[in-house]
Protein backbone atom coordinates (compact mmCIF):
# COMPACT_ATOMS: atom_id res chain seq x y z
CA UNK A 1 0.00 0.00 0.00
CA UNK A 2 1.24 3.50 -0.78
CA UNK A 3 1.83 6.02 1.98
CA UNK A 4 -1.26 7.83 3.31
CA UNK A 5 -1.79 11.46 2.29
CA UNK A 6 -0.99 12.66 5.80
CA UNK A 7 0.81 10.76 8.53
CA UNK A 8 1.32 12.37 11.92
CA UNK A 9 3.94 10.43 13.84
CA UNK A 10 4.47 10.90 17.58
CA UNK A 11 4.00 14.65 17.23
CA UNK A 12 4.99 16.51 20.39
CA UNK A 13 4.78 20.24 20.95
CA UNK A 14 5.90 21.84 24.18
CA UNK A 15 5.55 25.45 25.20
CA UNK A 16 8.14 25.78 27.92
CA UNK A 17 7.29 23.01 30.38
CA UNK A 18 3.75 22.58 29.08
CA UNK A 19 3.16 19.81 26.55
CA UNK A 20 0.27 20.87 24.32
CA UNK A 21 0.67 17.73 22.21
CA UNK A 22 2.33 14.53 23.40
CA UNK A 23 3.04 11.63 21.02
CA UNK A 24 0.07 12.41 18.77
CA UNK A 25 -0.16 9.94 15.88
CA UNK A 26 -2.86 9.51 13.25
CA UNK A 27 -3.19 9.27 9.50
CA UNK A 28 -5.51 10.75 6.89
CA UNK A 29 -6.07 8.99 3.57
CA UNK A 30 -6.69 10.93 0.37
CA UNK A 31 -10.28 12.16 0.28
CA UNK A 32 -10.97 11.11 3.87
CA UNK A 33 -12.78 13.27 6.43
CA UNK A 34 -11.28 12.99 9.90
CA UNK A 35 -12.89 14.69 12.87
CA UNK A 36 -10.54 15.95 15.56
CA UNK A 37 -12.44 16.41 18.82
CA UNK A 38 -11.72 16.82 22.49
CA UNK A 39 -12.35 19.17 25.39
CA UNK A 40 -11.08 22.74 25.39
CA UNK A 41 -7.33 22.85 25.87
CA UNK A 42 -6.85 19.29 24.60
CA UNK A 43 -4.42 20.55 21.95
CA UNK A 44 -6.56 20.43 18.80
CA UNK A 45 -5.58 23.86 17.54
CA UNK A 46 -1.92 23.12 18.34
CA UNK A 47 -2.12 20.06 16.07
CA UNK A 48 -3.58 22.32 13.38
CA UNK A 49 -0.89 24.92 13.78
CA UNK A 50 1.79 22.23 13.49
CA UNK A 51 0.16 20.71 10.40
CA UNK A 52 -0.22 24.11 8.73
CA UNK A 53 3.38 25.03 9.50
CA UNK A 54 2.70 27.76 12.05
CA UNK A 55 4.46 25.91 14.90
CA UNK A 56 7.55 23.80 14.36
CA UNK A 57 6.98 20.61 16.37
CA UNK A 58 9.24 19.94 19.36
CA UNK A 59 9.64 16.36 18.17
CA UNK A 60 7.91 13.86 15.96
CA UNK A 61 7.31 13.92 12.23
CA UNK A 62 4.62 15.00 9.80
CA UNK A 63 4.60 13.25 6.42
CA UNK A 64 2.77 14.19 3.26
CA UNK A 65 2.79 11.29 0.77
CA UNK A 66 5.51 9.80 2.91
CA UNK A 67 7.81 12.82 2.65
CA UNK A 68 8.81 14.53 5.92
CA UNK A 69 7.52 18.12 6.09
CA UNK A 70 7.52 18.94 9.82
CA UNK A 71 8.95 22.40 10.46
CA UNK A 72 8.14 23.76 7.00
CA UNK A 73 6.73 27.31 7.14
CA UNK A 74 3.03 27.91 6.33
CA UNK A 75 3.68 29.19 2.82
CA UNK A 76 5.57 25.96 2.03
CA UNK A 77 2.77 23.81 3.47
CA UNK A 78 0.28 25.71 1.34
CA UNK A 79 2.36 25.03 -1.76
CA UNK A 80 2.40 21.33 -0.81
CA UNK A 81 -1.40 21.32 -0.78
CA UNK A 82 -2.33 21.94 2.85
CA UNK A 83 -4.86 24.75 3.35
CA UNK A 84 -6.57 25.89 6.54
CA UNK A 85 -9.24 28.07 8.02
CA UNK A 86 -8.91 29.94 11.29
CA UNK A 87 -10.87 29.46 14.50
CA UNK A 88 -11.25 33.22 14.75
CA UNK A 89 -11.97 34.32 11.20
CA UNK A 90 -9.23 36.15 9.36
CA UNK A 91 -10.72 37.35 6.11
CA UNK A 92 -8.99 40.19 4.26
CA UNK A 93 -11.41 42.88 5.40
CA UNK A 94 -10.36 45.65 3.03
CA UNK A 95 -10.85 43.38 0.01
CA UNK A 96 -14.03 42.18 -1.64
CA UNK A 97 -15.23 38.60 -1.30
CA UNK A 98 -14.02 37.83 -4.82
CA UNK A 99 -10.60 39.37 -4.16
CA UNK A 100 -10.24 37.29 -0.99
CA UNK A 101 -10.80 34.14 -2.97
CA UNK A 102 -8.48 35.33 -5.74
CA UNK A 103 -5.61 35.53 -3.24
CA UNK A 104 -6.15 31.81 -2.63
CA UNK A 105 -6.41 31.06 -6.34
CA UNK A 106 -3.16 32.91 -7.06
CA UNK A 107 -1.16 30.13 -5.42
CA UNK A 108 -1.45 28.19 -8.67
CA UNK A 109 -2.76 30.87 -11.06
CA UNK A 110 -0.59 33.99 -10.87
CA UNK A 111 -2.34 35.86 -13.67
CA UNK A 112 -5.29 37.94 -12.48
CA UNK A 113 -7.62 36.66 -15.22
CA UNK A 114 -6.95 33.00 -14.48
CA UNK A 115 -7.21 33.62 -10.73
CA UNK A 116 -10.54 35.40 -11.23
CA UNK A 117 -11.93 32.46 -13.17
CA UNK A 118 -10.72 29.99 -10.55
CA UNK A 119 -12.14 32.15 -7.75
CA UNK A 120 -15.57 32.19 -9.43
CA UNK A 121 -15.60 28.42 -9.61
CA UNK A 122 -14.86 28.22 -5.89
CA UNK A 123 -17.51 30.84 -5.06
CA UNK A 124 -20.12 28.93 -7.03
CA UNK A 125 -19.22 25.72 -5.22
CA UNK A 126 -19.68 27.30 -1.80
CA UNK A 127 -22.67 29.44 -2.81
CA UNK A 128 -21.08 32.83 -2.10
CA UNK A 129 -21.12 34.09 -5.67
CA UNK A 130 -23.93 36.56 -5.04
CA UNK A 131 -21.80 38.28 -2.39
CA UNK A 132 -18.73 38.47 -4.63
CA UNK A 133 -18.53 42.27 -4.84
CA UNK A 134 -19.23 42.93 -1.14
CA UNK A 135 -16.37 44.04 1.10
CA UNK A 136 -15.49 40.91 3.08
CA UNK A 137 -15.82 42.77 6.37
CA UNK A 138 -19.52 43.32 5.72
CA UNK A 139 -20.38 39.59 5.69
CA UNK A 140 -22.00 37.83 8.65
CA UNK A 141 -19.73 35.61 10.75
CA UNK A 142 -21.26 32.51 9.13
CA UNK A 143 -20.53 33.94 5.69
CA UNK A 144 -17.00 34.91 6.69
CA UNK A 145 -16.37 31.34 7.78
CA UNK A 146 -17.71 30.15 4.46
CA UNK A 147 -15.46 32.68 2.74
CA UNK A 148 -12.42 31.24 4.53
CA UNK A 149 -13.36 27.79 3.25
CA UNK A 150 -13.83 29.20 -0.26
CA UNK A 151 -10.49 30.99 -0.14
CA UNK A 152 -8.70 27.87 1.04
CA UNK A 153 -10.53 25.81 -1.60
CA UNK A 154 -9.36 28.15 -4.36
CA UNK A 155 -5.76 27.29 -3.48
CA UNK A 156 -6.59 23.76 -4.71
CA UNK A 157 -5.55 21.88 -1.58
CA UNK A 158 -5.35 18.12 -1.18
CA UNK A 159 -5.83 18.48 2.56
CA UNK A 160 -8.07 21.08 4.12
CA UNK A 161 -7.86 21.88 7.84
CA UNK A 162 -11.18 23.27 9.10
CA UNK A 163 -10.90 24.86 12.54
CA UNK A 164 -14.34 25.12 14.20
CA UNK A 165 -16.03 26.20 11.01
CA UNK A 166 -19.43 25.41 12.52
CA UNK A 167 -19.09 27.05 15.92
CA UNK A 168 -21.69 29.73 16.53
CA UNK A 169 -23.77 28.80 13.51
CA UNK A 170 -27.54 28.25 13.59
CA UNK A 171 -28.75 24.65 13.03
CA UNK A 172 -29.68 25.56 9.45
CA UNK A 173 -26.23 27.00 8.85
CA UNK A 174 -24.63 23.89 10.35
CA UNK A 175 -26.59 21.83 7.83
CA UNK A 176 -25.28 24.02 5.01
CA UNK A 177 -21.74 23.61 6.32
CA UNK A 178 -22.20 19.84 6.44
CA UNK A 179 -23.36 19.87 2.82
CA UNK A 180 -20.35 21.98 1.90
CA UNK A 181 -17.84 19.58 3.47
CA UNK A 182 -19.54 16.72 1.61
CA UNK A 183 -19.12 18.62 -1.66
CA UNK A 184 -15.42 19.11 -0.86
CA UNK A 185 -15.04 15.40 -0.23
CA UNK A 186 -16.76 14.67 -3.52
CA UNK A 187 -13.96 16.64 -5.16
CA UNK A 188 -11.39 14.36 -3.57
CA UNK A 189 -10.22 16.82 -0.91
CA UNK A 190 -9.32 15.28 2.44
CA UNK A 191 -10.44 17.27 5.49
CA UNK A 192 -9.33 17.35 9.09
CA UNK A 193 -12.16 18.98 11.00
CA UNK A 194 -11.79 20.40 14.50
CA UNK A 195 -15.30 20.71 15.81
CA UNK A 196 -17.32 20.99 18.99
CA UNK A 197 -20.61 20.81 17.12
CA UNK A 198 -21.23 17.07 17.22
CA UNK A 199 -24.33 17.33 15.01
CA UNK A 200 -22.03 18.76 12.39
CA UNK A 201 -19.10 16.38 12.54
CA UNK A 202 -20.62 12.98 13.45
CA UNK A 203 -22.58 12.49 10.21
CA UNK A 204 -19.72 13.40 7.87
CA UNK A 205 -16.57 12.02 9.49
CA UNK A 206 -15.10 8.81 8.18
CA UNK A 207 -13.03 8.63 11.32
CA UNK A 208 -12.72 10.49 14.60
CA UNK A 209 -9.56 11.21 16.53
CA UNK A 210 -10.14 12.20 20.15
CA UNK A 211 -7.58 14.26 22.04
CA UNK A 212 -7.41 14.76 25.75
CA UNK A 213 -4.65 16.66 27.54
CA UNK A 214 -2.53 16.59 24.41
CA UNK A 215 -2.78 12.84 23.82
CA UNK A 216 -4.86 10.69 21.49
CA UNK A 217 -7.31 8.68 23.62
CA UNK A 218 -9.39 7.20 20.81
CA UNK A 219 -9.27 6.80 17.02
CA UNK A 220 -12.02 5.09 15.07
CA UNK A 221 -15.33 5.36 13.23
CA UNK A 222 -17.81 7.91 14.68
CA UNK A 223 -20.26 5.27 15.94
CA UNK A 224 -17.57 3.48 17.93
CA UNK A 225 -16.24 6.80 19.26
CA UNK A 226 -19.69 7.89 20.43
CA UNK A 227 -19.98 4.72 22.50
CA UNK A 228 -16.41 4.65 23.79
CA UNK A 229 -16.58 4.97 27.61
CA UNK A 230 -13.23 6.78 27.78
CA UNK A 231 -14.42 9.37 25.27
CA UNK A 232 -17.74 9.81 27.04
CA UNK A 233 -15.96 10.30 30.34
CA UNK A 234 -13.41 12.72 28.96
CA UNK A 235 -15.49 14.75 26.59
CA UNK A 236 -18.86 13.77 25.23
CA UNK A 237 -20.55 13.25 28.61
CA UNK A 238 -23.96 14.84 28.54
CA UNK A 239 -23.18 16.96 25.51
CA UNK A 240 -23.88 14.52 22.74
CA UNK A 241 -26.49 11.84 22.45
CA UNK A 242 -27.14 10.00 19.24
CA UNK A 243 -29.99 11.76 17.43
CA UNK A 244 -33.36 10.33 18.48
CA UNK A 245 -35.86 8.83 16.06
CA UNK B 1 -21.94 58.62 -14.37
CA UNK B 2 -20.40 55.66 -12.56
CA UNK B 3 -17.79 56.31 -9.92
CA UNK B 4 -15.09 54.75 -12.09
CA UNK B 5 -16.14 57.03 -14.95
CA UNK B 6 -16.14 60.03 -12.63
CA UNK B 7 -12.68 59.05 -11.40
CA UNK B 8 -11.34 58.85 -14.95
CA UNK B 9 -12.82 62.23 -15.81
CA UNK B 10 -11.34 63.83 -12.69
CA UNK B 11 -7.96 62.28 -13.45
CA UNK B 12 -8.03 63.71 -16.97
CA UNK B 13 -8.99 67.17 -15.69
CA UNK B 14 -6.21 67.02 -13.09
CA UNK B 15 -3.67 65.97 -15.72
CA UNK B 16 -4.71 68.82 -18.02
CA UNK B 17 -4.56 71.31 -15.17
CA UNK B 18 -1.09 70.07 -14.19
CA UNK B 19 0.13 70.26 -17.80
CA UNK B 20 -1.25 73.77 -18.42
CA UNK B 21 -0.53 75.33 -15.01
CA UNK B 22 2.97 76.75 -15.69
CA UNK B 23 1.83 78.07 -19.08
CA UNK B 24 -1.04 79.98 -17.52
CA UNK B 25 0.46 81.00 -14.18
CA UNK B 26 3.65 82.96 -14.87
CA UNK B 27 4.62 83.74 -11.27
CA UNK B 28 7.97 82.06 -10.55
CA UNK B 29 6.98 81.46 -6.93
CA UNK B 30 3.78 79.67 -7.87
CA UNK B 31 5.50 77.71 -10.58
CA UNK B 32 8.07 76.55 -8.04
CA UNK B 33 5.32 75.59 -5.61
CA UNK B 34 3.65 73.53 -8.33
CA UNK B 35 6.88 71.65 -9.09
CA UNK B 36 7.43 70.90 -5.40
CA UNK B 37 3.83 69.70 -5.17
CA UNK B 38 4.29 67.30 -8.10
CA UNK B 39 7.50 66.01 -6.56
CA UNK B 40 5.81 65.54 -3.20
CA UNK B 41 2.95 63.66 -4.86
CA UNK B 42 5.44 61.38 -6.63
CA UNK B 43 7.18 60.59 -3.34
CA UNK B 44 3.81 59.93 -1.69
CA UNK B 45 2.87 57.46 -4.44
CA UNK B 46 6.25 55.74 -4.07
CA UNK B 47 5.87 55.55 -0.27
CA UNK B 48 2.33 54.25 -0.64
CA UNK B 49 3.42 51.03 -2.35
CA UNK B 50 5.14 49.93 0.85
CA UNK B 51 3.28 51.91 3.51
CA UNK B 52 -0.19 51.96 2.01
CA UNK B 53 -0.62 48.73 0.06
CA UNK B 54 1.67 46.44 2.07
CA UNK B 55 0.91 48.30 5.32
CA UNK B 56 4.58 48.55 6.32
CA UNK B 57 4.81 52.12 7.59
CA UNK B 58 8.27 53.49 6.86
CA UNK B 59 9.37 56.69 8.56
CA UNK B 60 12.84 56.54 7.04
CA UNK B 61 12.11 56.93 3.36
CA UNK B 62 14.28 60.06 3.13
CA UNK B 63 17.22 57.62 3.24
CA UNK B 64 16.12 56.27 -0.16
CA UNK B 65 15.29 59.71 -1.55
CA UNK B 66 18.73 60.90 -0.44
CA UNK B 67 20.43 57.85 -1.91
CA UNK B 68 18.97 58.72 -5.30
CA UNK B 69 20.07 62.34 -4.97
CA UNK B 70 23.62 61.46 -3.88
CA UNK B 71 24.23 58.60 -6.33
CA UNK B 72 23.21 60.52 -9.46
CA UNK B 73 25.01 63.68 -8.31
CA UNK B 74 28.20 61.79 -7.51
CA UNK B 75 28.09 60.00 -10.87
CA UNK B 76 27.58 63.33 -12.66
CA UNK B 77 30.42 65.02 -10.76
CA UNK B 78 32.93 62.18 -11.02
CA UNK B 79 32.16 60.65 -14.40
CA UNK B 80 30.02 63.24 -16.14
CA UNK B 81 27.21 60.73 -16.31
CA UNK B 82 23.86 62.15 -17.39
CA UNK B 83 21.30 62.20 -14.58
CA UNK B 84 18.87 60.39 -16.88
CA UNK B 85 21.06 57.34 -16.39
CA UNK B 86 22.09 58.38 -12.88
CA UNK B 87 18.42 58.39 -11.91
CA UNK B 88 18.15 54.66 -12.64
CA UNK B 89 21.55 53.95 -11.07
CA UNK B 90 20.31 55.73 -7.94
CA UNK B 91 17.12 53.72 -8.01
CA UNK B 92 19.14 50.50 -8.26
CA UNK B 93 21.46 51.42 -5.39
CA UNK B 94 18.50 52.54 -3.30
CA UNK B 95 16.58 49.32 -3.99
CA UNK B 96 19.64 47.26 -3.05
CA UNK B 97 20.07 49.28 0.16
CA UNK B 98 16.39 48.81 0.97
CA UNK B 99 16.72 45.03 0.66
CA UNK B 100 19.65 45.06 3.10
CA UNK B 101 17.59 47.19 5.51
CA UNK B 102 14.33 45.33 4.90
CA UNK B 103 15.72 41.85 5.50
CA UNK B 104 16.20 42.37 9.28
CA UNK B 105 13.57 45.07 9.78
CA UNK B 106 10.70 43.01 8.33
CA UNK B 107 11.09 40.64 11.25
CA UNK B 108 9.55 43.45 13.27
CA UNK B 109 5.84 44.03 13.14
CA UNK B 110 3.66 47.13 13.19
CA UNK B 111 4.99 49.99 15.29
CA UNK B 112 8.32 48.25 15.80
CA UNK B 113 8.97 48.26 12.07
CA UNK B 114 8.13 51.96 11.87
CA UNK B 115 10.48 52.71 14.78
CA UNK B 116 13.29 50.72 13.14
CA UNK B 117 12.91 52.75 9.95
CA UNK B 118 13.25 56.00 11.93
CA UNK B 119 16.51 54.65 13.32
CA UNK B 120 17.70 53.64 9.83
CA UNK B 121 16.90 57.11 8.50
CA UNK B 122 18.83 58.76 11.32
CA UNK B 123 21.79 56.40 10.89
CA UNK B 124 22.03 57.11 7.16
CA UNK B 125 21.89 60.84 7.85
CA UNK B 126 24.63 60.56 10.48
CA UNK B 127 26.84 58.48 8.17
CA UNK B 128 26.51 60.93 5.26
CA UNK B 129 27.17 63.85 7.60
CA UNK B 130 30.58 62.40 8.36
CA UNK B 131 31.47 61.08 4.90
CA UNK B 132 33.90 63.36 3.04
CA UNK B 133 33.34 61.69 -0.34
CA UNK B 134 29.73 62.86 -0.09
CA UNK B 135 30.66 66.35 1.07
CA UNK B 136 29.81 65.71 4.71
CA UNK B 137 27.46 68.21 6.27
CA UNK B 138 28.16 70.76 3.51
CA UNK B 139 26.84 68.49 0.81
CA UNK B 140 27.46 68.42 -2.92
CA UNK B 141 26.66 70.97 -5.58
CA UNK B 142 26.24 70.52 -9.31
CA UNK B 143 27.89 73.00 -11.69
CA UNK B 144 25.59 75.52 -13.32
CA UNK B 145 27.69 75.69 -16.50
CA UNK B 146 26.46 72.45 -18.03
CA UNK B 147 22.87 73.13 -18.87
CA UNK B 148 20.34 71.56 -21.18
CA UNK B 149 18.19 68.47 -21.36
CA UNK B 150 21.13 66.03 -21.42
CA UNK B 151 22.43 67.37 -18.10
CA UNK B 152 18.93 67.96 -16.71
CA UNK B 153 19.96 71.44 -15.61
CA UNK B 154 17.84 74.42 -16.64
CA UNK B 155 18.69 77.91 -15.40
CA UNK B 156 16.55 80.21 -17.56
CA UNK B 157 13.14 78.74 -16.98
CA UNK B 158 11.80 76.29 -14.41
CA UNK B 159 9.35 74.96 -16.98
CA UNK B 160 11.32 71.80 -17.92
CA UNK B 161 11.48 70.74 -14.27
CA UNK B 162 7.72 70.97 -14.10
CA UNK B 163 7.28 68.55 -16.99
CA UNK B 164 9.99 66.18 -15.79
CA UNK B 165 8.31 66.11 -12.38
CA UNK B 166 4.94 65.47 -14.03
CA UNK B 167 6.44 62.72 -16.19
CA UNK B 168 8.08 61.09 -13.18
CA UNK B 169 4.80 61.22 -11.27
CA UNK B 170 2.99 59.55 -14.18
CA UNK B 171 5.72 56.90 -14.43
CA UNK B 172 5.43 56.21 -10.69
CA UNK B 173 1.65 55.96 -10.97
CA UNK B 174 2.05 53.54 -13.89
CA UNK B 175 4.34 51.30 -11.82
CA UNK B 176 1.89 51.46 -8.91
CA UNK B 177 -1.03 50.63 -11.22
CA UNK B 178 0.82 47.67 -12.73
CA UNK B 179 1.51 46.38 -9.22
CA UNK B 180 -2.17 46.60 -8.27
CA UNK B 181 -3.07 44.72 -11.45
CA UNK B 182 -0.71 41.85 -10.71
CA UNK B 183 -0.75 39.16 -8.04
CA UNK B 184 1.85 41.19 -6.14
CA UNK B 185 -0.71 43.93 -5.44
CA UNK B 186 -3.26 41.42 -4.16
CA UNK B 187 -0.64 39.75 -1.99
CA UNK B 188 0.50 43.07 -0.51
CA UNK B 189 -3.06 43.97 0.50
CA UNK B 190 -3.55 40.48 1.93
CA UNK B 191 -0.35 40.83 3.96
CA UNK B 192 -1.54 44.18 5.31
CA UNK B 193 -4.96 42.82 6.32
CA UNK B 194 -4.12 39.39 7.76
CA UNK B 195 -0.50 38.25 7.49
CA UNK B 196 -1.13 34.78 8.95
CA UNK B 197 -4.02 34.11 6.58
CA UNK B 198 -1.85 35.26 3.67
CA UNK B 199 0.88 32.82 4.71
CA UNK B 200 -1.63 29.99 4.92
CA UNK B 201 -2.43 30.66 1.25
CA UNK B 202 1.19 30.37 0.21
CA UNK B 203 2.28 34.01 0.42
CA UNK B 204 5.85 34.48 1.64
CA UNK B 205 5.67 37.62 3.78
CA UNK B 206 9.37 38.43 3.56
CA UNK B 207 9.58 37.99 -0.19
CA UNK B 208 6.63 40.23 -1.01
CA UNK B 209 7.52 42.89 1.55
CA UNK B 210 11.00 42.98 -0.02
CA UNK B 211 9.43 43.42 -3.47
CA UNK B 212 7.41 46.31 -2.08
CA UNK B 213 10.30 48.06 -0.35
CA UNK B 214 12.57 47.65 -3.41
CA UNK B 215 10.00 49.24 -5.72
CA UNK B 216 9.05 51.92 -3.22
CA UNK B 217 12.64 52.90 -2.41
CA UNK B 218 13.72 52.82 -6.06
CA UNK B 219 10.95 55.19 -7.08
CA UNK B 220 11.66 57.49 -4.12
CA UNK B 221 15.31 57.60 -5.22
CA UNK B 222 14.27 58.77 -8.69
CA UNK B 223 12.50 61.65 -6.99
CA UNK B 224 15.76 62.34 -5.15
CA UNK B 225 17.67 62.68 -8.42
CA UNK B 226 15.12 65.15 -9.74
CA UNK B 227 15.40 67.16 -6.51
CA UNK B 228 19.19 67.29 -6.84
CA UNK B 229 18.93 68.47 -10.46
CA UNK B 230 16.39 71.12 -9.58
CA UNK B 231 18.17 72.53 -6.52
CA UNK B 232 21.74 71.80 -7.72
CA UNK B 233 22.72 71.55 -4.07
CA UNK B 234 22.13 68.62 -1.81
CA UNK B 235 23.04 68.16 1.82
CA UNK B 236 21.95 65.75 4.56
CA UNK B 237 19.56 68.30 6.05
CA UNK B 238 17.55 68.76 2.88
CA UNK B 239 17.60 65.22 1.48
CA UNK B 240 17.89 62.86 4.46
CA UNK B 241 15.91 64.45 7.27
CA UNK B 242 13.28 62.59 9.26
CA UNK B 243 10.97 65.56 8.62
CA UNK B 244 11.07 64.69 4.91
CA UNK B 245 10.32 61.03 5.70
CA UNK B 246 7.30 62.08 7.73
CA UNK B 247 6.12 64.35 4.95
CA UNK B 248 6.21 61.49 2.41
CA UNK B 249 4.13 59.29 4.68
CA UNK B 250 1.81 62.15 5.58
CA UNK B 251 0.71 62.91 2.00
CA UNK B 252 -0.21 59.26 1.48
CA UNK B 253 -1.91 58.88 4.86
CA UNK B 254 -3.81 62.14 4.50
CA UNK B 255 -5.00 61.43 0.95
CA UNK B 256 -5.82 57.79 1.55
CA UNK B 257 -3.41 54.89 1.99
CA UNK B 258 -3.56 52.03 -0.44
CA UNK B 259 -5.23 54.06 -3.18
CA UNK B 260 -3.69 55.18 -6.46
CA UNK B 261 -4.79 58.82 -6.26
CA UNK B 262 -4.63 59.25 -2.48
CA UNK B 263 -1.08 60.64 -2.30
CA UNK B 264 -1.86 63.15 -5.06
CA UNK B 265 -4.86 64.46 -3.15
CA UNK B 266 -2.70 64.52 -0.03
CA UNK B 267 0.08 66.46 -1.77
CA UNK B 268 -2.37 69.08 -3.06
CA UNK B 269 -3.96 69.55 0.35
CA UNK B 270 -0.67 69.54 2.27
CA UNK B 271 0.88 72.07 -0.12
CA UNK B 272 -2.17 74.32 0.23
CA UNK B 273 -2.00 74.10 4.03
CA UNK B 274 1.74 74.80 3.99
CA UNK B 275 1.39 77.81 1.75
CA UNK B 276 -1.44 79.15 3.89
CA UNK B 277 0.56 78.69 7.09
CA UNK B 278 3.60 80.28 5.46
CA UNK B 279 1.55 83.32 4.51
CA UNK B 280 -0.02 83.41 7.94
CA UNK B 281 3.10 82.86 10.06
CA UNK B 282 5.80 84.27 7.83
CA UNK B 283 8.26 82.61 5.48
CA UNK B 284 11.12 81.44 7.66
CA UNK B 285 9.18 79.74 10.43
CA UNK B 286 10.28 76.18 9.75
CA UNK B 287 8.89 75.21 13.10
CA UNK B 288 5.31 75.91 12.05
CA UNK B 289 5.57 73.22 9.36
CA UNK B 290 6.26 70.60 11.97
CA UNK B 291 3.44 71.86 14.17
CA UNK B 292 1.08 71.58 11.20
CA UNK B 293 2.27 68.04 10.35
CA UNK B 294 1.85 66.92 13.94
CA UNK B 295 -1.62 68.41 14.17
CA UNK B 296 -2.65 66.75 10.88
CA UNK B 297 -1.42 63.33 12.01
CA UNK B 298 -3.40 63.62 15.23
CA UNK B 299 -6.55 64.79 13.43
CA UNK B 300 -6.36 62.04 10.79
CA UNK B 301 -5.71 59.36 13.39
CA UNK B 302 -8.73 60.45 15.43
CA UNK B 303 -11.29 61.38 12.80
CA UNK B 304 -10.41 59.83 9.46
CA UNK B 305 -7.83 57.00 9.42
CA UNK B 306 -8.90 56.16 5.84
CA UNK B 307 -7.82 59.62 4.62
CA UNK B 308 -9.62 62.05 2.36
CA UNK B 309 -10.39 59.50 -0.39
CA UNK B 310 -11.60 57.05 2.25
CA UNK B 311 -13.95 59.71 3.58
CA UNK B 312 -15.30 60.40 0.09
CA UNK B 313 -15.87 56.69 -0.50
CA UNK B 314 -17.78 56.39 2.76
CA UNK B 315 -19.92 59.39 1.93
CA UNK B 316 -20.65 58.27 -1.62
CA UNK B 317 -20.53 54.47 -1.69
CA UNK B 318 -20.33 52.86 -5.12
CA UNK B 319 -23.46 51.14 -6.36
CA UNK B 320 -22.89 47.39 -6.22
CA UNK B 321 -22.18 45.88 -9.61
CA UNK B 322 -25.39 44.37 -11.00
CA UNK B 323 -23.73 41.46 -12.77
CA UNK B 324 -20.46 39.84 -11.83
CA UNK B 325 -17.99 40.98 -14.48
CA UNK B 326 -15.92 37.80 -14.60
CA UNK B 327 -18.75 35.35 -14.45
CA UNK B 328 -18.52 34.39 -18.10
CA UNK B 329 -14.81 33.78 -17.69
CA UNK B 330 -15.51 31.58 -14.68
CA UNK B 331 -17.96 29.41 -16.52
CA UNK B 332 -15.87 29.24 -19.65
CA UNK B 333 -12.80 28.00 -17.77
Amino acid sequence: MSAPLLAVERLTKRFGGLAANEDVSFTVAAGEIVGLIGPNGAGKTTVFNSLAGFFPPTSGEIRLDGRPVAGSPPERMAALGVARTFQIVRVFKSMTVLENVMVGAMLHHRAVRAATARAWEALQLTGLERRADEPAGRLTVAEQKRLEVTRALASEPRLLLLDETMAGLTPAEVQEAVELVRRLQARGIACVVVEHVMEGIMPIADRMVVLERGRVIADGPPRAIAEDPAVIAAYLGEEYRAPGP
Amino acid sequence: MSRAGLGRTLALVALLAAALFPLVVRSATWQNTAILMLMLAQLGVAWNILGGYAGQVSLGHAAFFGTGAYVSTLLALRFGLTPWVGMFAGAGVSAALSLVIGWPCFRLKGHYFAMATIAVGEIVQAVVNGWDLLGGAVGLSLPLQQTGLWHMVFNRSKLPYHYIALGLLLFTLLVNWLVTRSHVGYYLRAIKDEPDAARSLGVSLTRYKLYAIALSSGLAAMGGTLYAQKELLIDPGSTLSTGLSIKMSLVAIMGGVGTLAGPIVGAVVLTAIEEASRMGFGGTGRGTDMVVYGLLIVLIAIYQPAGILGWIRQRFPAAPAATPPARGAGEAA
